[in-house]
């Protein structure tokens, strides 16, 4: 490498990057309720006590619920966007596209305000379903991120080709444009399906007395005894997300690949 | 004529199109966001019953209190000198992690590295938030590994509940959002444009200042903004960092707005926030505008 200064200090910056998350199973396994150093000794009863809580269970049963019908919601409404945004013009383009990015940098604090003023203004109850249309929102402007640069890489004169052996325009986006971006799909999917089990404000103020897993790590760490517990769940958490997300990443270079691109950038 | 009406044509077309997803936006971001412009104008109170409520008289009372009250001032200031302490810290360790990345690794290196780089931004919020309070505070990791090596004889007390660590752990949580603009800005620069500048007889760092550095400012300015905007409204790590003890705005908009239940007066303050960061925000474009436009 030309500059070891600079390698040296990308290395460092990693390490820190990585510091908390290291941390997670080195206190999961430590069998002591005090989260410090020095360690005591191995123990695995911190999962088990993880397992048995059944609070933990339905936490994460609803945050299934809510996760997985964000994930689909979110990427079919990306799916529209990002399809409309790479193929046509249109007048207001770009007003449009930034109201539906806009959740990407605005504090997720004021989201759940206005909806919760909103959805009760209404005259809706809170429930799992105000919780998801929150999440949908947030999750549309990464859908529609990813699913951008998966319709950019397309060949347009595939489409072209199909439409001139006579398929209709909706037979040639199932037969030859969905088989395409199907990979990018699949990765809108696993991406929201990762922010939205991660949410908390939105979560916290929109689900009324639903318990979700974010809310529920949340109420846990008041009760340093709990903590234990909760470093098992993460670290199982942490494990399972990364795993998400190797699989997104796959899946969105395998498209880049198959429609005659070469991978670049991330997921943002 | 013809071309007026495929334009027309193709206008509609892609109107259709983008409308589910921006009847969406507009239902659940922009009414919602109308409603509590209109609820910070009106009054909380009660209904006939006892329950609080919000009462549909007009008033600016909530802004007045908003504006004048020290506490909402105060909690407004700590917030902006949180967030742009993070911004500053986040940029300014990322820039040579981005500048890394793309101008000494190889270039089927370069996806990797990223990956790595995003890899902690997806894990847990509220779990990397704790983990920071696990490491700087009272009994934490740092204070007890000290201890116990005998390089100190009691716990430090000024990394634990202190803004400094509510600046590290934020600044941590937004690493990702710094390094990925930048990295695309410096992708984007003529690589020649830097031979001609050594060509001409400029240092290295010289040609770094002059020409990477300026044509890398719109990646620096996004990031700026992606990491100031979110963090003035951060709730969570308020919250666990500073144990309760240092709450910023959107901690105060959460009291009003669930625990007190005054509804008129939470939106009256996020409205008010909003407002202040807007034009932080502009000033601060305003300021850099030299660097943008013409540049695409």
């Amino acid at each position: 490498m030309k500059a070891p200064g600079l390698y040296g200090y990308t290395l460092a910056y990693l390490l820190f990057l990585y510091a908390p998350i290291a941390l997670l199973p080195i206190f999961a396994f430590n069998d002591s309720v005090v989260i410090a150093f020095p360690l005591s000794g191995f123990t695995t009863s911190w999962f088990s006590a993880m397992w048995e809580d059944s609070s933990m269970w339905q936490a994460l049963r609803n945050s299934m619920i809510v996760s997985g019908s964000t994930a689909i919601l979110a990427t079919v409404l990306g799916l529209f966007a990002a399809r409309a945004s790479t193929r046509h013009a249109f007048p207001g383009k770009a007003g449009i596209m930034g109201l539906i990015m806009l959740p990407l940098v605005l504090p997720e604090m004021i989201v759940a305000m206005s909806l919760l003023v909103a959805l009760l203004a209404a005259g809706l109850d809170l429930s799992l379903w105000t919780v998801i249309l929150g999440h949908v929102l947030i999750c549309t402007p990464f859908a529609v991120a990813i699913l951008t640069s998966a319709f950019q890489s397309l060949d347009r004169s595939l489409e072209e080709a199909a439409l001139d052996l006579g398929e209709t325009p909706v037979s040639t986006f199932r037969l030859v444009i969905l088989p395409l971006v199907a990979p990018g799909i699949v990765a809108s999917l696993l991406i929201c399906f990762t922010v939205s089990l991660d949410e908390f404000i939105v979560a916290y103020f929109l689900a009324g007395t639903e318990p979700l897993l974010s809310v529920y790590i949340y109420g846990q760490f008041r009760f340093p005894s709990n903590v234990p517990a909760v470093m098992a769940l993460g670290t199982v958490l942490v494990a399972v997300s990364v795993l998400l997300l190797a699989a997104a990443e796959y899946f969105r270079r395998r498209g880049i690949a198959r429609t005659g691109g070469s991978a670049g950038g991330g997921f943002v | 004529m013809a071309g007026d009406a495929g334009r027309l044509r193709a206008a509609l077309r892609g109107w259709a199109l983008v409308s589910p997803t921006a009847i969406y936006a507009v239902a659940l971001l922009a009414i919602p966001l109308g409603t509590v412009l209109v609820v910070s104008f009106l009054t909380d109170g009660r209904t006939p019953g006892g329950l609080r409520t919000v009462l549909p008289v007009a008033t600016i009372a909530n802004y007045i209190e908003v504006w004048t009250n020290d506490i909402y001032r105060f909690l407004m200031l700590r917030s902006l000198a949180v967030s742009m302490s993070v911004t500053l810290v986040t940029v300014v360790l990322a820039y040579p992690v981005a500048y890394y990345v793309s101008f000494h690794v190889a270039p089927n290196k370069k996806a990797l590295w990223l990956f790595l780089i995003t890899i902690p931004f997806w894990t847990s919020y509220i779990i990397r938030v704790f983990l920071w309070k696990v490491i700087l505070g009272f009994n934490g990791v740092v204070n007890s590994g000290l201890l116990s090596l005998g390089i100190i004889d009691a716990p430090l007390q000024a990394i634990n509940y202190s803004v400094q660590a509510m600046v590290m752990t934020l600044a941590h949580a937004y690493a990702p959002f710094a390094i990925l603009p930048i990295f695309v800005a410096l992708e984007k620069i003529d690589r020649s444009l830097l031979e001609a500048g050594q060509d001409l007889g400029e240092s290295r760092l010289m040609t770094f200042l002059r020409v990477t550095l300026p044509l890398s400012m719109p990646g620096v300015i996004a990031a700026v903004l992606i990491v100031f905007i979110p963090t003035v409204g951060d709730y969570v790590t308020p919250d666990l960092i500073g144990g309760g003890k240092l709450p910023m705005i959107a901690n105060a908009i959460e009291v009003q707005m669930l625990k007190l239940n005054s509804k008129a007066l939470g939106s009256a303050l996020a409205v008010s926030a909003m407002l202040i960061v807007a034009s932080v925000t502009v000033v601060f474009l305003l300021l850099n505008r030299r660097f943008l436009g013409g540049g695409r």
